[in-house]
């Protein structure tokens, strides 16, 4: 039976810039994906391209591409699959096409787009309220404030590109998983209500999403990786019907353990995960040990998908700040509460929200335990009690935030940090950082859209 | 002295986020864990643990195929990744918080605990 390997060396824009050039040289792959877009990358791209008609794409892919360029001239065959298109996917891969021609290369680019949503978004909203799928608002509440809305696209117009010989594909905004699918469904030309396959191609495609979360990285049983330095990234070699194994270029590969962990991954309901392409049944798979680094996953069911894309939109939401102070010695949390509480208080005007956390008193679950208290701090990770690790914290990191619709009042707040260090209590230190910086907000907003209302463009350039 | 064992004795997990929502799931070692978890790990057991984070709503998945429950809790990120105050915005560490949940002894312990894995 024919099968394809797709690995992934790219989990998000901001993971390893050696990892993908690692799993090329040595994963023999038919497909190397990248992933790049996370929920809010999209509306800072969109602000980019504002300041820049040639900017707002994943800039790292053009690194990657550089560095890949001596294992592409070796591998003739290998297939680029990327999302770091962005908001710009055109402008993406004309810079990708000069990196390639500078180096003697002759591959065919294409381009997915269609996603962006914001050049008809005022006519799209007359007939779809684009309402938000947490709070159930309408969008028109928020539109003036509105920098960016893309629809999620699937698989067919990425196996449409290949379909027209593309050896590089660049995307925009296109459903994580679909970068998987899109090759599988070019390869083995299921039919498009095959969902079984496509629900097969899905779980693959969502196990290899985050790079080595797979197959090493995160894994609670952590004490088990024996190299951290080279942790591996993952490739399926999925087969015409759909079954697959897993594993990984190098480090602890890909077991029952961490399988099960990245499968459930930022997942709701497991049985029906929806993506552009199929409605995937992850309850219904079944996992097989092929060695200890390897596993078969077999059985994959789908559901028919359903007839509306996810739209990822961004708005401005005000400012926001944080700023850090180590504070040391006896009674460091009360302090670390006592430095923050003053320091907000020193600020003659109050704001739409602030928080005082105490890194390393658990701040991670407030409320849930405390170092303070000590009470659930003396844990081995297996879980068992061990009553000489619980102790309070005698030095923790003091966090404080503030959120503001105005500017103005975030900035007055980030001059409020250094002060603290002679004239706070005894053990304030660190800061070395200057202030923290004031950023904008963007707020997500969660939606759908009718699928016929959007069009998945490509273009192979020439 | 504490001797209770917690959840991470029989299971491991993994959270990350959805928007304002979390996920976490938590995984049985074997299959009779499985079967303990299922009747243990309830979701008011879990909304009670992390009532001081406020979710406005926990739902429970179950995959039997991994021996994994899926948690869903509402609203629990305080703005999520785009505007929560908190350090960990997505979420990332609450899977290792619940895992720290005391539990009772089972009977059956020795049928849950983590074996070798690949001797």
């Amino acid at each position: 039976m024919k099968t394809i390997r797709i690995g992934n060396g790219c989990g998000f824009w901001g993971d390893s810039v050696d990892a993908p050039i690692k799993l090329a040289q040595r994963g023999r792959l038919d497909y190397l994906t990248l992933e790049y877009l996370a929920e809010l990358t999209m509306s800072i791209l969109a602000l980019q391209k504002q300041r820049d008609p040639n900017a707002g794409f994943a800039g790292d892919f053009l690194d990657v591409l550089g560095t890949l360029t001596p294992i592409l001239a070796q591998q003739s065959k290998l297939k680029i699959i990327t999302n770091a298109g962005g908001m710009n996917p055109h402008a993406c891969a004309h810079r990708a096409k000069d990196i390639l021609h500078k180096a003697g290369l002759t591959r065919r680019i294409a381009v997915v787009s269609g996603d962006d949503l914001m050049p008809n978004l005022d006519v799209l909203l007359a007939a779809h309220p684009f309402t938000n799928l947490d709070t159930g608002e309408n969008l028109a509440t928020i539109r003036p404030r509105v920098v960016s809305g893309n629809a999620y696209l699937g698989a067919r117009p990425i196996a449409e590109a290949l379909a027209q010989g593309a050896d590089i594909v660049i995307t925009g905004r296109v459903a994580d998983a679909s970068l998987t699918v899109g090759p599988a469904l070019h390869e083995f030309g299921w039919k498009a209500d095959d969902w079984d396959r496509l629900g097969a191609a899905s779980v693959a495609g969502h196990l290899i999403e985050c790079g080595a979360q797979v197959c090493g990285g995160l894994w609670c049983n952590w004490h088990e990786v024996k190299d951290w330095s080279d942790i591996g990234y993952p490739y399926v070699d999925l087969a015409e019907d759909g079954s697959f194994t897993i594993s990984a270029d190098a480090g602890p590969g890909v077991n029952r353990e961490t399988l099960a962990e990245q499968l459930l991954y930022e997942v709701g309901n497991p049985a029906r995960y929806l993506t552009p392409d199929v409605v995937a049944d992850f309850t219904s798979i079944a996992l097989e040990t092929v060695d200890a680094r390897t596993m078969h996953v077999t059985k994959a069911r789908g559901l028919p998908a359903t007839d509306t894309y996810k739209v990822s939109i961004a708005y401005r939401d005000g400012f926001m700040a944080s700023g850090t102070l180590v504070i040391a010695g006896p009674d460091a949390v009360t302090k670390a509460k006592l430095s923050g509480d003053a320091l907000l208080r020193r600020i003659g005007h109050a704001f739409d929200r602030s928080n005082i956390e105490c890194l390393g008193a658990g701040a991670c679950a407030p409320g849930i335990f405390s170092l303070l208290e000590g009470k659930l701090a003396g844990r081995a990770s297996d879980g068992m009690a061990n009553p000489s690790l619980a102790r309070p914290a005698n030095e923790v990191v003091l966090r404080v935030s503030v959120h503001d619709r105005q500017k103005d009042k975030v900035e007055r707040f980030a001059k409020e940090f250094a002060p603290l260090v002679t004239s706070g209590p005894p053990g304030v230190t660190g800061y070395t950082t200057g202030r923290p910086p004031v950023r904008e907000v963007f707020a997500y907003w969660p939606a759908l859209i009718a699928k016929a209302a959007v069009a998945a463009q490509i273009e192979v350039l020439s | 002295m504490n001797i209770n064992p917690t959840l991470a004795t029989f299971a491991h997990g993994r959270s990350g986020d959805k928007g304002n929502h979390a996920n976490i799931a938590i995984i049985a070692y074997t299959q009779a864990g499985y079967a303990w978890l299922r009747d243990f790990l309830t979701a008011e057991r879990v909304a009670d643990f992390f009532a001081p984070m406020q979710p406005s709503k926990v739902e429970r998945f179950e995959a039997p195929n991994v021996w994994g429950l899926n948690f869903l809790l509402h609203d629990i990120l305080a703005g999520g990744a785009s505007r929560s105050l908190r350090i960990d915005t997505q979420g990332k560490t609450l899977a290792l918080t619940l895992l720290q949940m005391e539990v009772e002894l089972p009977l059956n312990f020795h049928e849950m605990t983590r074996k070798e894995r690949n001797p």
